[in-house]
């Protein structure tokens, strides 16, 4: 059974009085405990996609199903609780400059009305997993990208939440920094459980981590299946369009010589 | 001692005289009592205002129509009045308030009412500085708009509000000249009424200096502020 299971999910925005169908019935079966990838170009949707999840988007029609919770029914409050189970991981990290290390991966339990001593104990834990345990007192000004996504997944983690979205997490940073993030989400996902979806246009992040993926292009999965079927066989079911794909990333992404 | 006859040189040496500055000691007195009260009704409405107006923009937390066409509009019509007229307007408000329309309460309404318009936008203008992701990290945890608003915006956005409200008490400070037509006294009032009237120029000179300096340290303090919380933050 799936954990994350969206059916026919359609969203258009208005655009300057112009209607832009962005998801035009997207369905989706992610399994629990599992790194999933999602491929596209940009502007194919896939942000668009990851704010559905959440509701930081409303869909037009459609269902989105976490678990046994149909997030497009939840009222108001239950929204805010559901998405403390929601983690959200960004391109641009979006770190609060005003808080330290500390207070940002604080945060979430803070307006959670969690107490102080607790917060203490999970802030020290969460960053202990990150590798962040000698930053704390830092501003994430003065971190490195890389020590900034660290900070972004501690935030996102510490309500130990049942799913992880990472929205083109790695896409800021140089390709060493990139592994060593891919390879923490897959040592969080390994110890915890925790199902990611993991939304990039580097081809190469999805062969390292995942299992399972899916392409989005124009609003719509035009692939689904197992990294290594679509992987190896390539032209049998995706046809020219994820040839396209596949040969727009290797020229974006780093190259196979650097080992991932 | 006047530019008529006599030289720069001379006036400015007349104007370090020492009875000069005694006099000056209560109208100081009195500007600053005017700036620090005008300065605080204008945080605190200029802030409500500026809210408001971003909280109800289109895409602000809580779009409401309504409330941001109104208030963008009065503040557009407060900031188009010269300050004459302003002042002029605010004699019955005074009234109403004070039961009278003279003096430094009158002339506290006037100069708030000037500058209140002009922080409001600035106010805005801070707030909509913030990075659309942070607000969108918060909500994506499950912040409820009260938390956005006082926990990440405010915080966030809390170094170009304290500039901008140092901007506004200069504002206010250069307001305070025009007390004189209230009857309220102050530098501004001494400077025009000996200076201006009078050609004491000594005197006007020495009100310049206090004026010039009292905008100085404001501006010192706000930027010693903001700019240390921006290094605290590794910003700078
Ligand atoms: N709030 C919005 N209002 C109007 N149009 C939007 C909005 N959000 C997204 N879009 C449009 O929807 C389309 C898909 O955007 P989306 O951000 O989902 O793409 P993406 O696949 O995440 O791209 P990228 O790889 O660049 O992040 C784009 O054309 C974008 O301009
Ligand atoms: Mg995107």
């Amino acid at each position: 059974m799936s954990y994350i299971e969206i059916r026919d999910l359609k969203k258009t925005f208005e655009v300057h009085g112009r209607e832009l169908e962005v998801l035009k019935g997207v369905d989706l079966d992610v399994e629990k405990g599992t790194i999933f990838g999602i491929i596209g170009f940009s502007g194919a949707g896939k942000s668009t996609l990851a704010r559905c999840i959440n509701r930081l988007e409303n869909p037009d029609s459609g269902s989105v199903v976490v678990g046994d919770v149909d997030i497009l029914q939840l009222n108001k409050r239950e929204l805010l609780e559901q998405r403390k189970k929601i983690g959200m991981v960004f391109q641009n990290f979006n770190l609060f400059d005003s808080r330290t290390v500390y207070r940002n991966i604080a945060y979430p339990l803070e307006i959670s009305g969690v107490s102080k001593s607790e917060i203490h104990d999970r802030v020290l834990e969460t960053a202990e997993m990150v590798g962040l345990s000698d930053k704390l007192d830092a501003y994430p000004g003065g971190l490195s990208g890389g020590q900034k996504q660290r900070v972004g997944i501690a935030r996102a983690l510490v309500n130990k939440p049942d799913i992880l979205i990472s929205d083109e997490a790695t896409s800021a940073l140089d390709p060493q920094t990139t592994i060593q993030i891919l390879d923490l989400l897959k040592e969080i996902n390994e110890k915890s459980g925790i199902t990611i979806l993991m939304i990039t246009h580097e081809l190469e992040a999805i062969r390292y981590c995942c299992s399972q993926m899916a392409v989005l292009e124009n609003g719509k999965f035009i692939e689904k299946g197992s990294v290594q079927s679509i992987f190896s066989n390539p032209t049998s079911r995706t046809g020219a369009l994820f040839a396209k794909v596949l040969q727009e990333f290797q020229n974006i992404s780093f190259s196979e010589g650097e080992g991932i | 001692m006047s530019l008529l006859d006599s030289s720069l040189w001379e006036v400015i040496k007349a104007s370090f005289n020492p009875e000069i500055w005694k006099e000056l000691i209560v109208p100081v007195g009195e500007t600053l009592y005017m700036t620090v009260i005008s300065s605080i009704i204008v945080l605190i409405f200029g802030m409500i205002l500026g809210v408001v107006l971003t909280l109800t923009s289109p895409d602000g937390l809580l779009p409401k129509r309504v409330s941001y066409t109104t208030v963008g509009w009065l503040i557009n019509v407060l900031r188009s009045l010269p300050q004459m007229v302003m002042i002029i307007l605010m004699i019955p408000v005074a009234r109403l308030i004070f039961g009278k329309s003279y003096g430094i309460n009158a002339c506290i309404i006037a100069i708030a009412a000037s500058c209140i318009p002009m922080y409001a936008r600035i106010v805005e203008s801070a707030l909509l500085e913030i990075d659309k992701g942070k607000i969108e990290a918060a909500k994506s945890i499950g912040s409820s708009n009260a938390q956005v608003f006082f926990k990440v915006i405010i915080p966030e956005t809390l170094p170009a509000i304290i500039r901008g409200f140092t901007v506004a008490v200069i504002g206010v400070i250069s307001m305070t000249a025009l007390a004189g037509m209230f009857g309220a006294g102050g530098i501004g009032d001494i400077a025009v009424r000996f200076g201006y009237q009078r050609f004491q120029h000594d005197r006007l000179f020495a009100c310049v200096y206090i004026l010039v300096v009292l905008v100085q340290i404001t501006q010192g303090i706000g930027n010693f502020i903001s700019n240390r919380m921006l290094k605290t933050r590794n910003l700078i």
